[in-house]
């Protein structure tokens, strides 16, 4: 079973948002750096499918070269090795990011069972990155993956919908997202760390393109925020609160 | 003409398409609508009275369920038949990926989570990044403009039109195009009764709840209110609440008339899907806690004292 995850490195924002002098990027002086959230559960999972049945787990990312960082971190938790697409450090837009993957994967000697992305990236918002590689490797896609089990050669999988669960079954080779839900995801043991300095990291130059979804500069949202009115404080303020329940017409 | 697809469950309407709808019909071109599955076709009279003139409903025996590679497909086929000047859909999960779909057919950009759009040559757009704490302003360089409407950013208006004439197609489908589908549904965690996207009014715990035992007073206000049960990500990674609950940008985005939120501190995360519903009321020790920058009231105590109290005094009031 071969396996491959893709991972996107992005800013560890926890609370406000700043913005870059020339607003085209979030500043990120002073901000550590991660991986989006539901990553860490695709990452997991390819390490469990690898323990279970063998085979390698190889990560791949597009990012500045800083995006080793990410992936030395993610080589400790039990990958084999990882590809690096390095770009000149700016942002590309669905479409060239989807290209280059696409182009890394088919030069890739290994044919992947199965390829995982987190169901979302915390920054970008596009919901596209993923569909487009399915579109080009020609491969079924399964979206928002909350269990999976993979039983002779068919990912078996449910997703979480507002009306319970979704189950579906497909053939590999195919390419799942997963979402946050899917598995607890371990953190690195001190030999993994050490193992994963000596792991290889292939780095290759990608070649941006002209983006065709063009981002002109970002601004921070309005904050809807007028600030609570406090009613008070414990059991005294609920009278208060029940007044107003009334009036808008709750009960 | 602009095409907006509709999304619907087994017939029943997905509430944020009426926005899309709404939005479409604010660039100022005639509007038309698709649906996948006859068993939309009921959906002509609610789609016309919010625009649309013609209901384009897509059908074929391989699909029966959600199958939105199909659904590229069938809006694939329709693109290259009527040439819209653009095609959008709701900023929902299914919205985004069947969108996401055609737009790997044609090769074209998408622009996902707009709160504006203008036609032109480029198209230009503001979209919602970061959970919705950084709005992009972006160019979109194709002659059709393919984008999905933040979901909450334009209210539901009526155009009081008629129905819709319905105009049923068979799209040009490829095996490939249903190999991922639907094999089965059940209720799963989910204990059926109302759901967060239908809910009214909903009652949310975080971590300040403090175990799953403590989710009796969050369940037994949201039942007197007559809404439904929701929490932050801590809890669910936690195992205290199913995952079916979760608020946010990781799990489901609500707009009810009521958020009661007790015992959570606010993480963007959580705040990007919550922040759009009509009242929020707010339950915490800190009065520090981010989420009070976003709610109208606050009660400023422990959830434990404060739930029970309130529970009783709105049973009391009701008489």
């Amino acid at each position: 079973m071969d396996v491959l995850v893709c991972l996107k490195r992005v800013p560890l924002a926890g609370g406000t948002l700043i913005l870059t002098p020339d607003s085209r990027d979030i500043e990120t002086k002073h901000l550590g750096f991660g991986i989006s959230p539901h990553e860490e559960n695709a990452v997991e999972a390819g390490v469990q499918l690898v323990e279970q049945m063998g085979g390698t787990l190889t990560l791949l990312t597009l990012g500045p070269s800083d995006a080793e960082e990410q992936l030395r971190s993610q080589l400790a938790i039990g990958a084999t090795r990882a590809v690096l697409l390095e770009t000149d450090g700016q942002e590309w837009d669905p479409q060239g990011t989807a290209a280059a993957l696409v182009d890394a994967i088919n030069a890739e000697e290994t044919k992947f069972d199965l390829i995982i992305f987190g169901a979302e990236s915390a920054d970008s918002a596009g919901y596209q990155i993923h569909i487009r590689v399915a579109h080009a490797l020609n491969r079924p896609i399964i979206t928002n993956v909350k269990s999976m089990k993979i039983e002779n050669g068919v990912a078996i999988c449910d997703r979480v919908v507002a009306t319970g669960r979704e189950h579906y079954e497909v053939a590999l080779p195919a390419i799942v997202t997963v979402r946050d839900g899917l598995n607890i995801p371990r953190y690195p043991s001190v030999p993994g760390r050490m193992q994963a300095r000596k792991k290889p990291v292939d780095m290759k130059k990608a070649e941006a393109r002209v983006p065709k979804l063009e981002k002109v500069n970002l601004a921070l949202a309005p904050s809807k925020s007028k600030g609570a009115e406090v009613l008070g404080k414990g059991v005294e303020a609920v009278p208060a609160l029940v007044e107003i329940l009334k009036k808008i017409g709750t009960f | 003409m602009i095409l907006v697809l509709v999304d619907h469950d087994r017939g029943e309407l997905d509430p944020l398409s009426l926005r899309a709808l709404t939005a479409a019909r604010k660039l100022g071109h005639d509007i038309e609508a698709v649906v996948v599955g006859k068993e939309a076709s009921s959906l002509a009279a609610i789609v016309g009275e919010y625009g649309a003139k013609v209901l384009h409903v897509a059908s074929h025996t391989s699909v029966t369920d959600y199958t939105p590679m199909a659904t590229g497909r069938a809006l694939k086929d329709l693109v290259e038949k009527l040439k819209p000047a653009a095609v959008l859909a709701a900023g929902s999960p299914r919205g985004n990926e069947q969108l996401a779909h055609l737009a790997a057919f044609l090769d074209l950009p998408m622009a996902a989570e707009c709160s504006e759009i203008t036609l032109g040559s480029p198209h230009h757009v503001l979209r919602a990044r970061w959970a919705g704490n950084l709005i992009e302003s972006a160019n979109v360089h194709s002659e059709l403009l393919i984008a999905s409407v933040l979901a909450f950013s334009t209210e539901p208006e009526s155009a009081n039109g008629s129905a819709a004439t319905v105009s049923e197609f068979e799209p040009a489908l490829m095996p490939q195009d249903y190999a991922v589908k639907v094999l089965s549904r059940d209720a799963g965690e989910s204990k059926g009764g109302v759901t967060l996207i239908d809910a009214k009014v909903i009652v949310s715990g975080g971590r300040g709840v403090g175990g799953p035992e403590g989710f009796g007073q969050i369940e037994e206000l949201a039942s007197l209110l007559g809404g439904t049960v929701g929490c932050s990500r801590v809890v669910t990674s936690s195992g205290w609440r199913p995952h079916a609950e979760q608020v946010g940008q990781t799990g489901t985005k609500v707009a009810p008339d009521l958020y009661i939120a007790a015992g959570i501190s606010g993480a963007m995360q959580h705040i990007a899907g919550m922040k759009n519903s009509k009242t929020i009321v707010v339950i915490n020790t800190d009065p520090e806690a981010p989420i009070l920058g976003y709610a109208d009231y606050a009660i400023i105590g422990d959830l434990h004292q404060v739930l029970p109290a309130l529970t009783s005094a709105i049973r009391q009031a009701k008489g």
